[in-house]
C-alpha cells in the first residue's frame, strides 16, 4: 500500500552491484532509538528509559537478503542546527558521511515535535526512511497515526513499528532492502519559506553551486550560510585542500569575511 | 594573507553583501516555517491527542513529581529496595560463604597432599582464593537482587522523575539538573557515573558533576556498607528488626553522600568552577510497562555478572600481594604489620587503625576487595578462623577492638575517600587534565579524613 506512493523507479545502476550499506539512525532523544538499534542489529544491551543515555556514537551490522548493513546509532537531538556537539555530530554524519539511508526514528505519541526533524533532515538528503515507533503507546493514548498518508505527505517511506517487540520490523528492513537497491525513488517533502527568504535562498544557491560537491544539497547549505553558519563551507574547504591551506588560515579567512 | 586572495574563500566575499543583517531574525523564521509545516502534516495524519490529559500516566506524574509527595515516594522507594536486598541477600551470601570455605579446606588438603610448599599453598589458597571466596559470598547476593529492582525502576522511566524532583537542589548548588541522573548512575559504577556526565553539555557544570560523583555509593562499596551496618547496628536491636535498622543505617549514609554531593558542588560553584546554572529542559518520557525477563536476565548479565568479574580479576592478584605482605618478615616484624604500625596513629585519630587504612590503600583498584584484605590483615595477625558467616565476621571485629564507632567510621570513610583506581583512570580520561583528576582524588579523601575526625572524636567526647 504504501509503496504505491512512489514511482517504481528503474535501476540506475549498472556497475557492479553493491552488497555493503551505511545506514544512519537518527530521532529525538527518547523515542526508543536504541531499542531500534537493538532490534535490528541484535545486539542485546539492556537500555534504559531515560533522555541522553546514548553517550558514544554506537555501531553494529546486520545483513538481510544478502545486503551487508552498517548502522550508526546518532546521539538523539530535536534540531539539526549544530547549537550543541551532539547536534553538530549528527549533522555532519548525515551531510558528510553520505550514509546510503538516514532512518529517522519518531515516537507516535508526540509525532509534531519529532516531525521538525525529519523535515530539517529532508533538506540535506532525500534518503531517508522514517520509523514511526511506539505504536503500542499510541494506542494505549488512544493516539492513531496514519502512516500511509504520512508518507505520501513526506514523500518518503514510512513505516509503523513497535520496536520493543519487533512489530513492524520485517517490513523496515524490506524497504531499507528496497532503499538501497534502488526500487524506491523518493520524493521529499520540501519546506518553502517566506517569499523574501525564497529569493535569497535562490540568488545564493547560483553563487554557491560551482563551489559545491555535486552531493550537497545547495538550497541546505544557501539556508545554513543565510544563517551565517560558516561551518558547512570550513568543512568543504578543509575537505577540498585545494592549495593546503591549514585550518588555521582558512578560520582566519572566514573571520575576516564576517568582519 | 596573500594565499587567500585566489582562494574559494573569496566566494564568500561575493555572497556576504547578499546576506541580511539580522542572522538571529532569520533563523526564527527559518525555524518557525519548518514548525508549520510539521504542525500542518500532523493535524493531518494524527487523531485524538486529547484523551491524554486523563490517562493514568497524567495523574501517575503529577503524584510523583509533587511538591509534597514526590521526596517521601523517593526516600520511601529507596528505604524499600535496600530493605529487600539486605533481608534477601543475608541468607544465600551465607551459604554461598559456607559452601566456598568447605572448598578451601578441600583445597589445602589437596595442596599437602601434593606435597606442594607452603608458600606456593599460602599464596594461591589462603591469599587468593579466600579474598576471591569473600568477594564472591559477599558481592554476589545483594548485586544479584539490587541491580534488577535499580533497573526496573530505570527501565519503568522513573529516574527522570527523580532527575525532576532534584532539579531545584542542584540548581540551588549551582549544578546542572541532569547531575542527579550521573548521580544515579554513579550508585551502580562511578567509572560508568562519570562517563555519563557527557549528557551535560555546559564544561564546567559538567566538572562539578565529574567531581561529585564518587559521592554516589557505588556498587563496590555496597555490599561492605551491608556487611557492617548489619553486623553493628543490626545486632543493637532484636533480630526481628535488625534487617530494618541495617536498611536505615545505609539508606541515611546513601543520603549523607546526596547532601555532601550537593554541599561540594554548591561549593566548588562558589569557588573553583563560578558560574550559574545553565537552564535545561528535561523531558519525562512515558513510564513504560517493563520487560520483566529482559531486566533480569540484562541486570544479570551485563550488570552483576560484569561488575562481579572486575571484582573477581582485581581481587586475586590484590588477595595474593596481601598474603605476601602479610608474610615477609623483616627482623620480629611483617612487612604488612610495619605499614600498619605507621599508619596506625592517623588511623586511630580517625576513628580506626592502621589496618583499616592499609584496606582502603590496597584497595585502590576497586572498592569491593577493601573488605577481603582488611579481614586478611587481621586474620594474618595471628588469629585462626573459620570466617564462613557474617557472624564469624562480627566477632573477628570485635576481637581486634571494633565498636560501633569504629564501624560508623569505615562506612563514613568508604564513603568519602579517594574514588576507585578505574573512576580516577576514567576521570582523567575526561577531562584530559591531571590538576582536576588530583582534585577529585583529594577532595573526597580530605573530606574524609575531616569527617572520620570529627565524628570520632565527638564520639570519644561524649561516651
Amino acid at each position: 500500500m504504501i509503496k504505491a506512493a512512489f514511482l517504481p523507479g528503474p535501476i540506475k545502476n549498472p556497475q557492479p552491484e553493491r552488497s555493503n550499506f551505511l545506514i544512519a539512525l537518527a530521532g529525538n532523544p527518547n523515542v526508543g532509538k536504541s531499542t531500534v538499534f537493538n532490534r535490528l542489529t541484535g545486539l542485546n544491551q539492556h537500555t534504559g528509559n531515560w533522555p541522553g543515555k546514548t553517550v558514544l556514537k554506537a555501531e553494529g551490522t546486520f545483513s538481510y537478503r544478502n545486503h551487508h548493513y552498517k548502522l550508526v546509532d546518532l546521539p538523539g537531538t530535536y534540531s539539526l542546527y549544530a547549537n550543541s556537539a551532539d547536534e553538530q555530530t549528527a549533522r555532519d554524519f548525515i551531510c558528510f558521511s553520505r550514509p546510503d539511508v538516514t532512518l529517522v526514528v519518531c515516537d507516535a505519541t508526540c509525532l509534531e515535535r519529532n516531525l521538525n526533524l525529519v523535515l530539517q533532515i529532508l533538506e540535506i538528503t532525500d534518503r531517508v526512511v522514517v520509523c514511526v515507533n511506539l505504536l503500542d503507546e499510541a494506542e494505549r493514548k488512544l493516539i492513531h497515526v496514519n502512516v500511509e498518508q504520512l508518507a505520501t505527505e513526506l514523500g518518503i517511506p514510512v513505516i509503523g513499528t513497535t520496536a520493543r517487540n519487533g512489530r513492524g520490523f520485517l517490513e523496515l528492513k524490506n524497504t531499507l532492502h528496497d532503499m538501497v537497491s534502488g526500487k524506491i525513488v523518493t520524493q521529499p517533502r520540501q519546506v518553502t519559506y517566506d517569499q523574501e527568504l525564497e529569493i535569497l535562498i535562490s540568488k545564493l544557491e547560483n553563487k554557491l553551486a560551482p563551489w559545491l560537491p555535486e552531493w550537497l544539497n545547495s538550497r541546505w547549505v544557501a539556508l545554513r550560510i543565510l544563517e551565517r553558519d560558516y561551518s558547512i563551507l570550513e568543512h568543504i574547504m578543509i575537505s577540498r585542500k585545494p592549495e593546503k591551506l591549514s585550518l588555521q588560515i582558512i578560520q582566519e579567512g572566514i573571520a575576516l569575511c564576517l568582519q | 594573507m596573500s594565499a587567500i586572495n585566489n582562494h574559494p574563500l573569496l566566494l564568500l566575499h561575493g555572497i556576504e553583501p547578499l546576506l541580511p543583517d539580522n542572522a538571529s531574525q532569520i533563523r526564527d523564521r527559518i525555524v518557525s516555517s519548518i514548525y508549520q509545516h510539521a504542525e500542518e502534516i500532523s493535524s493531518q495524519v494524527v487523531s485524538n491527542e486529547k484523551a491524554w490529559k486523563n490517562s493514568l500516566d497524567f495523574k501517575l506524574d503529577n503524584i510523583l513529581t509533587s511538591r509534597w509527595a514526590g521526596f517521601p515516594i523517593m526516600i520511601l522507594l529507596l528505604t524499600l529496595i535496600l530493605w529487600i536486598t539486605i533481608s534477601g541477600a543475608n541468607y544465600p551470601s551465607q551459604l554461598l560463604a559456607l559452601g566456598l570455605f568447605k572448598l578451601e579446606g578441600y583445597l589445602l588438603h589437596l595442596m599437602t597432599a601434593a606435597a606442594a610448599p607452603a608458600w606456593l599453598s599460602g599464596v594461591l589458597i589462603l591469599g587468593m582464593y579466600r579474598s576471591l571466596a569473600w568477594v564472591v559470598s559477599v558481592m554476589l547476593p545483594p548485586m544479584a537482587i539490587f541491580f534488577p529492582l535499580f533497573t526496573l525502576l530505570e527501565d519503568l522511566g522513573y529516574l527522570p522523575r527523580v532527575a525532576f524532583n532534584m532539579d531545584n537542589l542542584f540548581r540551588r548548588a549551582g549544578a546542572h539538573g541532569k547531575q542527579c541522573l550521573t548521580m544515579c548512575m554513579g550508585f551502580g559504577c562511578n567509572a560508568a557515573g562519570v562517563t555519563s556526565c557527557r549528557i551535560i553539555d555546559s564544561p564546567r557544570e559538567r566538572l562539578i558533576a565529574i567531581l561529585t560523583n564518587t559521592f554516589s555509593v557505588c556498587n563496590g562499596r555496597f555490599p561492605t556498607l551491608i556487611a557492617l551496618a548489619t553486623i553493628f547496628m543490626g545486632t543493637m536491636v532484636s533480630r526481628a528488626y535488625s534487617s530494618i535498622i541495617a536498611t536505615l543505617v545505609v539508606a541515611s549514609l546513601i543520603m549523607v553522600g546526596i547532601l555532601t554531593s550537593l554541599l561540594v558542588s554548591s561549593l566548588l560553584s562558589r569557588t573553583l568552577l563560578r558560574g550559574i546554572a545553565s537552564f535545561f529542559v528535561l523531558e519525562l518520557p512515558p513510564f513504560r510497562k517493563p520487560q520483566l525477563g529482559q531486566i533480569i536476565i540484562r541486570s544479570l548479565l551485563d550488570r552483576t555478572l560484569f561488575v562481579l568479574w572486575r571484582a573477581v580479576v582485581i581481587a586475586a592478584p590484590a588477595g595474593a600481594l596481601t598474603w605476601i605482605l602479610a608474610n615477609s618478615w623483616i627482623g620480629d616484624s611483617t612487612i604488612f604489620a610495619y605499614m600498619a604500625a605507621f599508619l596506625d596513629p592517623l588511623g586511630k585519630i580517625m576513628g580506626m587503625d592502621g589496618i583499616i587504612l592499609i584496606a582502603f590503600l590496597l584497595g585502590l583498584p576497586a572498592n569491593e576487595i577493601v573488605l577481603p584484605i582488611l579481614i586478611m590483615g587481621y586474620l594474618s595477625a595471628g588469629h585462626i578462623l573459620e570466617l564462613d558467616s557474617l557472624n564469624a565476621l562480627g566477632k573477628l571485629l570485635l576481637d581486634h577492638g571494633w565498636t560501633w564507632i569504629t564501624a560508623l567510621c569505615v562506612m563514613l570513610f568508604s564513603l568519602l575517600h579517594f574514588p576507585c583506581g578505574t573512576t580516577i583512570y576514567t576521570i582523567f580520561k575526561e577531562t584530559k587534565s591531571m590538576r582536576w583528576t588530583l582534585l577529585a582524588t583529594l577532595l573526597p579523601l580530605a573530606l574524609g579524613i575531616l569527617v572520620t575526625i570529627i565524628v570520632s572524636q565527638t564520639a570519644q567526647l561524649l561516651l
